[in-house]
């Protein structure tokens, strides 16, 4: 038997660490969400989609945007000192993931600019004529080329920056596995196709959309049991960090909304869809954001709660 | 170049939470908040349990996971005695270094910044014990150098075994314990 008593009780960290609440996981799902589209943009760019006039890639840069401001935003108020926040800016700390999102995320913001003058709206180029200057200049093979190139290696960046951030907070068991990254990346490849595949309006896109969002929900799936082999073979600390999803008290929460709602049930409900059994609706993608942003809640809340045996 | 450790006995310890107070008046720690505390470990089943009562406090890391994580370099190795410290004015408040550090050593002081246990370097560089060494009435606590084969932490860490805290975490702590 063991019993330890503390004569501390320090906010956010007493009797459990709850130092980020619900301004991380919104951070990480946007982060993940985005460089998902991100990805999506570089390879329609690079297929040449570009030249369809309803090509989805028209939709996704400037939708980004805004998403990843809400994130940056989310990001923002979880300061305690705010004020300071350009102190990130007068540095970089080659050791801290985030210092590298940091200076990754003001890359990303150029790069999904470029996308958006690929194709702005009518009305951007009609009231403002250097918008359609710039976009005729950027639209050329090498032009295009390089922004689906830039938009490729920064989602990628982003995507994987999103679980590292976690994962390299080793006193954290549940946090520390390598697996997070290609995690959080293929969840937010998965959201972004959910989300593709609801606004898209071309029949082909939307058919293609909602097969490879059926492929990444299934490495999604594969890639959890991964993470969860992972833990259960390391250290102890790591098994029991593991037992609080399986049969601990997030077991719920992990694989009823995380594995149930936001994976194996799209992921069945679009296979209908593909199979022309059932009509294309949004139920199936809305459920596969809604797992995204569950999974980014419940790997911050039990990540925290895990920790090395106290001796 | 010193290198600031300490060497606490537990059979000296009767958790007495003076080096709590003095650390309190000591740095002006805001109320409700701690640097510094005391741990009760019990183990074992009746009859045979053991008590150990224990002072601690940041361990000053040589390998801080949260010097690693800090994205501003507000955390940082200090080149006197390698202590571990926060510059207030470079903190952005994100709470990386309280997630990253498996002590739970560091909390957010009130006025935004992470905050923990400095060794009391202000005094330290006058020439003084930290104050909780300083007022411990059982002087369970030595403060010295670690690099110095003759100092006092070094004669006390070779009188029994020691141990440190969490080694697995592989934070290489400076605070030792006598059992
Ligand atoms: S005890 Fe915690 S805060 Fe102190 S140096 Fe080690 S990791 Fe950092
Ligand atoms: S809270 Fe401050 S000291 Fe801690 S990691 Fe963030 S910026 Fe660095």
């Amino acid at each position: 038997m063991r019993e330890l008593v503390l004569t501390r009780h320090n906010e956010l960290i007493d009797p459990l660490v709850r130092v980020w609440g619900w301004e991380i996981p919104v951070y990480l799902f946007l982060g993940g969400w985005v460089a998902g589209m991100m990805i999506l943009v570089g390879y329609f760019l690079l297929r040449g989609r570009n030249r369809e006039d309803t090509c989805v890639c028209s939709v996704l840069p400037g939708t980004s945007v805004v998403l990843l401001s809400l994130g940056m935003g989310a990001l923002f108020l979880d300061l305690e000192h705010k004020l300071y926040v350009w102190r990130l800016y007068t540095t970089f700390e080659v050791t801290s993931p985030m210092s590298w999102g940091a200076w990754i995320l003001l890359l990303v913001y150029p790069a999904l600019a470029a996308a958006f003058a690929l194709r702005p709206p009518g009305i951007l180029r009609d009231l403002f004529p250097a918008v359609d200057r710039l976009s005729r200049r950027l639209d050329t093979p090498v032009g295009v080329r390089g922004i689906a190139a830039a938009n490729l290696v920064l989602g990628i960046s982003l995507g994987i920056y999103t679980g590292i951030l976690l994962s390299a907070l080793g006193a954290r068991p549940f946090w520390n596995s390598a697996i997070l990254g290609p995690l959080f990346l293929v969840s937010g490849l998965s959201s972004a196709a959910a989300f593709g595949h609801m606004v898209a309006r071309h029949h082909e896109e939307r058919e293609l959309l909602a097969r490879s969002d059926n492929v990444f929900l299934a490495i999604e799936l594969f890639v959890v049991a991964l993470f969860l082999v992972g833990l259960l073979s390391s250290s102890q600390a790591h098994v029991a960090a593991a037992r609080l999803v399986l049969g601990g008290p997030f077991t719920a929460s992990f694989w009823v909304l995380v594995v149930g709602a936001g994976i194996v049930i799209p992921l069945m409900i679009q296979l209908l869809a593909v199979t022309h059994r059932i009509a294309h609706t949004r139920v199936g993608p809305l459920l596969v954001m809604a797992g995204g942003l569950a999974l980014r809640f419940v790997i911050v809340a039990v990540g925290q709660v895990s920790h090395w045996a106290k001796v | 170049m010193a290198r600031y450790g300490m060497v606490i006995d537990t059979r000296k310890c009767v958790g007495c939470t003076d080096c709590v107070v003095a650390c309190k008046t000591e740095n002006q720690v805001p109320e409700g908040l701690n640097r510094d505390w005391i741990a009760d470990d019990l183990t074992g089943s009746f009859p045979t349990v053991h008590l150990e009562i224990r002072t601690e406090r940041c361990n000053h890391c040589d390998n801080p996971p949260c010097v690693a994580c800090c994205p501003t370099g507000a955390s940082h190795v200090d080149p006197f005695g390698a202590i571990v410290l926060v510059t207030p004015e470079m903190c952005i408040g994100c709470k990386a270094c309280l997630a990253s550090c498996p002590y739970d050593a560091r909390f957010v002081h009130p006025d935004g910044y992470a905050d923990k246990c400095t060794f009391c370097i202000h005094r330290v560089k006058d020439g003084l014990d930290p104050a909780c060494v300083s007022v411990c009435p059982t002087h369970c606590m030595t403060f010295g150098d670690l690099d110095d084969p003759n100092s006092e932490v070094n004669r006390q860490l070779a009188s029994r075994p020691p141990h440190a805290l969490m080694p697995a975490a592989g934070t290489e702590p400076r605070i030792f314990y006598l059992t």
